[in-house]
């Protein structure tokens, strides 16, 4: 779907803007926003807590400074005791956005982050595919059900003209907050933020950005 | 010092559980203290005693430690947890997110990574005593 991508650009987007924010990476066990932003030789400070690490103007925290290129086998109470630990003990000060990058789908730090924090609004990644899709939706129920906050639904990678997810969003009555098209050039700007917010990719997300906003502007 | 960030949310912890309690005044706290994370209990207990407030402010902190033991799911064998083993990096890693044992420990029979931490994982309430 794109979802740490989608992530972590907003996250730059929002700090390119003067904005304190915040990047913490909950795919435990399928960790890659690093790999976008291009983290290397980063590691957290102690001081009566974990201080993340600054890069590109984000506060950044990720299993991977612990875990390394490892792999992480982490079964769903493993990683509930380890989202509640990380919650505990990071220090993130005051922030403007703290961005949560999610695993797919409904999983347990999904379920721990409607129990934990009250105030998380959900932003949905899909593609155009009714597979996807189906998740989207399952997951919009049981967000409604919780009553958690959605921001909305975004489609990424479009390749064909289709308004299948904007009518499948607007049935849902979820704000469809519009359409990344398909990049083939973002795999070359992976470790290299300020490239990946030159691609078209990196402007459908200031747009996105910008509706956002203005969605929330208007709620208020 | 992560201690300190742990104290906070024992403080806190205690506190809830003080007025879930309807205690007025709190003059015992007994908490568990977990082998796995290689938490520096003199830390923490100092850090205790600087955070404590409004109802806690009297209370005596309690530390008891418990050994950390993990049960094979491949294989079934149990162990218990010695960081004699590991070096310095990954002890580390460990007592900051213990479920990095999962990427570092591995079941001292079959070598699988998937074993459950049957105790002795982080820090908890035992009991809480006042008035």
């Amino acid at each position: 779907m794109g979802k740490s991508l989608l992530a972590s650009t907003l996250a730059l987007v929002l700090a390119k803007k003067g904005l304190t924010v915040g990047l913490f990476d909950l795919d435990f066990t399928s960790p890659s926003s690093h790999l976008i932003l291009g983290v290397k030789n980063l590691q957290p400070t102690e001081d009566r807590g974990i201080i993340p690490p600054q890069i590109h103007g984000l506060k950044y925290m990720s299993i991977i400074y612990y875990s390394g290129n490892n792999p992480v086998p982490l079964r769903g109470a493993d990683v509930s005791n380890a989202l509640i630990e990380l919650l505990t003990v990071v220090k993130w000060g005051r922030l403007d956005y703290l961005v949560l990058d999610m695993p797919p789908g409904i999983s347990d730090a999904t379920l721990d982050l409607m129990r934990l924090i009250k105030n998380a609004e959900f932003l949905m990644v899909t593609t155009p595919s009714q597979l996807a899709f189906e998740t989207v939706r399952k997951l919009a129920d049981l967000l409604r059900e919780l009553g958690a906050s959605v921001i909305g639904v975004v489609e990424n990678m479009k390749m064909t003209q289709t308004d299948f997810v904007q009518r499948q969003t607007k049935a849902l009555g979820l704000a469809f907050l519009g359409s990344i098209p398909f990049d083939k050039n973002l795999e070359s700007t992976l470790g290299k933020p300020d490239r990946l917010l030159a691609t078209v990719f990196g402007e459908k997300v200031k747009l996105l950005n910008s509706k956002i906003e203005k969605n929330q502007t208007s709620k208020l | 010092m992560h201690e300190w960030a742990l104290a906070e949310a024992v403080i806190s912890a205690a506190a809830e559980a003080a007025d879930k309690e309807g205690l007025k005044r709190v003059t015992e706290v007994v908490i568990g203290l977990g082998e796995l994370q290689q938490i520096e209990d003199d830390i923490l207990h100092f850090a205790l005693s600087q955070l404590k407030k409004d109802k806690l402010v009297k209370a005596r902190f309690k530390i008891e430690k418990v050994k950390a033991k993990m049960r094979c799911r491949a294989c079934g064998n149990t162990w218990v947890f010695n960081t004699k083993e590991l070096d310095k990096s990954m002890t580390e890693a460990i007592h900051f997110v213990p479920e990095v044992a999962h990427v570092y420990v591995k079941c001292p029979n079959c070598s699988s990574p998937d074993f459950e931490v049957l105790e002795g994982r982080g820090v908890w309430l035992l009991s809480i005593k006042g008035v």
